[in-house]
């Protein structure tokens, strides 16, 4: 198993020496082929992780690398990052598939999915670090490939868009940094694992709060909670399509995970006294997000911003320190990952064809491009969370679970969430009218090439697959995730 | 009394001053600059070598008296003697161009033989600063390293801008020099001790075998902290720290190029190095007052130089001032000095540890960065920032080489040795519950990458005019330097822990 484990980071890294061989003799196409090839490859053992699934973590491997630094390169997978790990590489395929099939703006495809795979590379390494320390290196390593994507291939705006998400992000990892080492320092180990079993490694309540409080801002910067996510918008808005469904797909969750695994994790007390203002936060990003989605023109930005409000119901369950909480905050990672990224491809595939994102310009796409609209009306209503598609358990869970915390607070929020939920439905279905109804916008009306295409459709597929699976089949997330999930809450007495 | 004196020991400063008397006579003698340029390489890569070779014999001292020696060469001395020589081996490496000169204007390139000669006269002083251990020889020491370096500030010839930059460089180093000098002058007469364990001991640090009687309240004496700032403030002078800083970035950018490399690396490194000596090993027990102007004098430096560097358009400034803020997170881990927590031994020897280990890092990636400067530019000076527009078309491995070494200094992967410094300073600060300067830290490392990623977008966009003029030609000893630091900080980045080793004493 271990080889399995090491091979899932091994394999990005040779992709990028694949294209970077590629570049080197000339033949970029063959390295753009390559990265891809190893990007499925990559996929491949990620799904193989899951053949040994009985202990707890499922698979663990440990070398020491810097001990004065409290660093070990240790890593493993178990539920809680499983669905994650397969969501990172599964996302990175299509978009390596997709860039290398239909193109990159700008051309330099090789260069953009080199760049895929040191992100996904970085991504992955977050979810199977089961050291703090090699978190954060890991944590680091996302920044700039995803800097470059965003600078390299991004849209007009794409220069500030990028400053602006790499500070913001660097901001986050540091303070993260800052709360590790607080643990780090007091505890004497950075084993993740040791520290959750011990219930935060002996350390105070005082400590707990200030290294939770450290660890919350610093991954709340990165999932983005509200008021941390203004970087969130411009960034999805200029980034390339891939770079968009990356950013929604897999690197907000980054920041969610971090808050289970280490924030909640390693500092249980901490995440006790916060976790009201965190729940608090929390719906109001929900509220937040819903009110400027409905007053959005722009479609990615309104998608863009419909992840606040998303991830908001996650950080809800999170904040709610109870098991149905963290499964609901869990699912509705995967769920979110699956159905913003269909988004993002989607709106890439109409800007790519109408010009324009306006939605004033848009509108009759029903009319004009039926299987792109089809697919579109698809996912919009996935995300409003309609029953029986993948948004639903995570968003519903996590309100039940604030429910069941049975205080004033509690119920309050859960109300008030369940209000954002609506609110939701409400700027989804505007979205719909806009885009794929009425009659066709001038954009829409000049739009040439009106067939999904061959590369669309491989790749948007494998994803409403996916999210009819989660929605229909839920126990399939949920079963690796609860056992490991009462793992992490077993400090917190209740 | 007659001393027996440890010629081993001595070794490595021999070697050094060898190298320099050698240098001028090659110079004299045979007065071919190939050959002159040997004997300099191959005279500190031996200064180096001896320097390992004296550490594996375990620790020897020489020129002891009852009260404590003056010349140790223990692990941490070999160490940055190590590290001295290696700089001053690759700044030889990157004198090349420099010394041969621009092709249309020979004249104006540094005589060869001098120039040589003063960076081994400045590599000599490194190296015995390693192994000082009492007041006037570390000032001494310190002294000899500065000095030749106000010559090879100004050796540019027919440059107006090299000749003021020398003079300003000579002005505030001499009165930093004298500020320290009156300190060191206060402290002898407070305590009547140079050598840095008495001196520990006779302010009432903890009480060793040495020299059993003097006034224990020395320490809380008003003398002694008017001396203490006077000794640390002169030596902030030398690592150009705020509010000290103000002569670094005219004098690097008058300088000639390799010179400024070695004025951020060497000097730097021999600057923080007497700092480490003087505040942490003699003035241990009046660490409640230099801690607190320790802290400060960090904060302020990270936070100005970053600030300023936002705003440069010339390459050698906008490096400078960021080697000022670097000296910022240098000087950082000692900022812990200044809470009662933070004094404990065992946060000490982990704040000094973060310290050199800082150093190391990033005198690496500062050279690494120097090196693709001098690639580029061969003998003529940084120029504008907009003028390496455009590198990663023409040359796509120095604009590889450039920004892993900037990515490094801003402490982000791929430069992983820059991430491990800023890991390092991070722990540190929190062994002592620094927690607010890990903050600082923190946002300052934010505004620093500003800057950085600000020069690496430069490098990527296309020049004004679309030439595409092929990629400069590399002269061999400038590319074996900047491909060794390149690889140096590549290793560190994956093995840090080699840094941590050594330096943990």
């Amino acid at each position: 198993m271990n080889a399995v484990l090491l091979s899932v980071l091994v394999v990005p890294a040779l992709g990028i020496l694949a294209v970077g061989a590629g570049a080197w003799t000339g033949n970029r196409r063959l390295g753009a082929v390559l990265g891809t090839v190893f990007a499925g490859v990559g996929l491949f053992a990620a799904i193989a992780l899951a053949a040994d699934h009985s202990g707890a973590p499922w698979s663990r491997l440990t070398w020491e690398w810097v001990p004065q630094l409290g660093l070990d390169f240790d890593i493993g997978v178990d539920g809680v990052s499983y669905p994650l790990v397969l969501l990172s590489a599964f996302l990175t395929f299509l978009c390596c598939l997709y860039t290398v099939w239909k193109g990159a703006p700008g051309g330099r495809e090789d260069q953009l999915i080199a760049l895929l795979l040191a992100t996904n590379l970085g991504m992955l390494g977050v979810f199977l670090s089961f050291n703090l320390v090699l978190f954060f290196v890991f944590f680091e390593i996302v920044l700039l490939p995803m800097f470059a994507i965003i600078a390299g291939w991004g849209g007009p705006a794409r220069r500030h868009a990028s400053v602006k998400f790499a500070l913001y992000t660097l901001m986050g990892s540091l303070l993260l940094l800052v709360g590790i080492f607080v643990i780090v320092t007091q505890a004497g180990t950075g084993d993740i694992i040791e520290l959750t079993a011990s219930g935060g490694g002996g350390l105070s309540r005082g400590t707990q709060l200030l290294a939770f409080t450290l660890l919350a801002v610093g991954l709340a910067i990165k999932a983005p909670l509200w008021p941390l996510h203004s970087w969130l918008p411009d960034a999805h808005t200029e980034a390339p399509t891939v770079g968009s469904v990356i950013l929604a797909g897999v690197l907000l969750k980054l920041g969610t995970y971090g808050l289970i695994r280490v924030a909640v994790g390693v500092a249980p007390e901490g995440a006790e006294q916060a976790a009201p203002t965190l729940a608090v936060l929390a719906v109001v990003a929900i509220i937040a997000a819903g009110l400027i989605c409905l007053a959005q023109t722009e479609l990615k930005r309104l998608i863009a911003y419909s992840s606040v409000g998303h991830m908001g119901f996650v950080l809800l369950g999170i904040a709610t320190l109870t098991e149905a909480g963290l499964t609901a905050a869990l699912i509705g990672n995967v769920a979110h990952g699956l159905i913003t990224g269909l988004l993002f491809f989607l709106a890439g595939s109409v800007k790519d064809r109408a010009h324009t994102g306006e939605l004033a310009r848009l509108g009759g796409l029903r009319e004009v491009a039926p299987g792109l609209s089809g697919l579109l009306g698809f996912a919009a209503i996935a995300s409003l969370g309609l029953p029986g598609l993948a948004g639903f358990w995570g968003e519903a869970f996590a309100v039940y679970a604030a429910v069941q915390r049975d205080q004033t607070l509690w119920t309050v929020l859960a109300v008030v969430a369940a209000i954002g939920a609506a609110l939701a439905a409400a700027y989804l279905l505007r979205m719909l009218r806009l885009v794929t109804h009425g009659p066709p916008g001038e954009a829409v009306a000049a739009m040439s090439g009106t067939r999904l295409r061959a590369v669309e459709v491989t790749s948007f597929v494998p994803l409403a697959v996916g999210v009819l699976a989660v929605g229909l089949l839920p126990f399939i997330v949920q079963a690796p995730i609860g056992a490991a999930v009462s793992g992490i809450l077993q400090a917190i007495s209740r | 009394m007659v001393q027996s004196i440890d010629h081993v020991a001595l070794l490595p400063a021999y070697l050094a001053a060898g190298t320099a008397v050698l240098v001028l006579l090659a110079d004299l003698l045979l007065a071919r600059r190939a050959v002159t340029f040997a004997v300099a390489a191959i005279g500190a890569a031996a200064t180096g070598a001896a320097a390992a070779w004296v550490a594996s014999l375990g620790e020897r001292e020489t020129f002891c008296l009852p009260g404590g020696c003056s010349f140790v060469a223990d692990g941490t001395g070999a160490v940055v003697a190590v590290v001295f020589s290696v700089l001053t081996l690759g700044v030889i490496g990157l004198s090349w161009p420099a010394l041969r000169g621009d092709a249309e204007d020979p004249g104006a390139a540094p005589p060869t033989g001098e120039y040589l000669f003063l960076l081994a006269c400045s590599l000599t002083g490194g190296v015995v600063l390693a192994y000082a251990r009492d007041l006037i020889t570390i000032i001494v020491a310190l002294e000899t390293l500065t000095l030749p370096l106000y010559a090879l500030v100004g050796l540019r010839r027919k440059s107006v801008a090299s000749a003021e930059s020398a003079v300003n460089f000579l002005v505030v180093s001499v009165i930093s020099s004298a500020v320290t000098l009156m300190g060191a002058a206060l402290l002898y007469a407070v305590t009547g001790a140079v050598h840095l364990d008495q001196l520990r001991h006779n302010l009432g640090g903890p009480v060793t075998d040495v020299v059993p009687d003097y006034d224990p309240g020395a320490v809380d004496l008003p003398l002694t902290s008017v001396a203490v700032i006077l000794v640390l403030v002169g030596i902030a002078f030398k690592i150009a720290a705020v509010p000290f800083h103000a002569w670094a970035p005219a004098t690097y950018d008058g300088a000639p190029l390799p010179v400024a490399a070695y004025l951020s690396t060497a000097s730097k490194l021999g600057g923080v190095f007497a700092l480490l000596l003087i505040a942490v090993g003699g003035l241990r027990p009046a660490l409640d007052r230099s801690g607190f102007l320790l802290a400060a004098v960090a904060v302020a430096t990270m936070t100005v130089g970053n600030l300023a560097a936002l705003r440069q358009t010339r390459m050698v400034r906008l490096l400078a001032f960021s080697s000022i803020a670097q000296a910022g997170y240098i000087l950082a881990p000692l900022g812990v000095f200044a809470a009662a927590a933070g004094r404990e031994q065992d946060v000490v020897d982990a704040a000094v540890t973060a310290t050199l280990a800082y150093t190391v890092f990033y005198v690496v990636l500062e050279l690494a960065a120097f090196a693709v400067v001098i690639a580029v530019r061969g003998s003529r000076q940084g120029g504008l920032i907009a003028d390496y527009a455009g590198l990663a078309r023409r040359s796509p491995v120095l604009a590889g080489a450039f920004v892993l070494a900037l990515v490094g200094l801003a402490g982000l992967p791929p430069g992983m040795a820059g991430l491990f410094a800023k890991v390092t300073v991070v722990d540190a600060l929190l062994e002592g519950e620094a927690v607010w300067l890990a903050v600082v830290v923190a946002v300052n490392a934010v505004i620093g990458l500003v800057y950085y990623v600000r020069v690496a977008g430069v490098l990527v966009r296309a020049p004004e005019g679309a030439v595409a003029a092929p990629g400069p030609r590399v002269p061999w000893p400038v590319a074996l330097t900047l491909g060794a630091a390149t690889v140096a900080g590549v290793v560190l980045g994956f093995a840090p822990q080699l840094v941590l080793t050594v330096t943990g004493g």
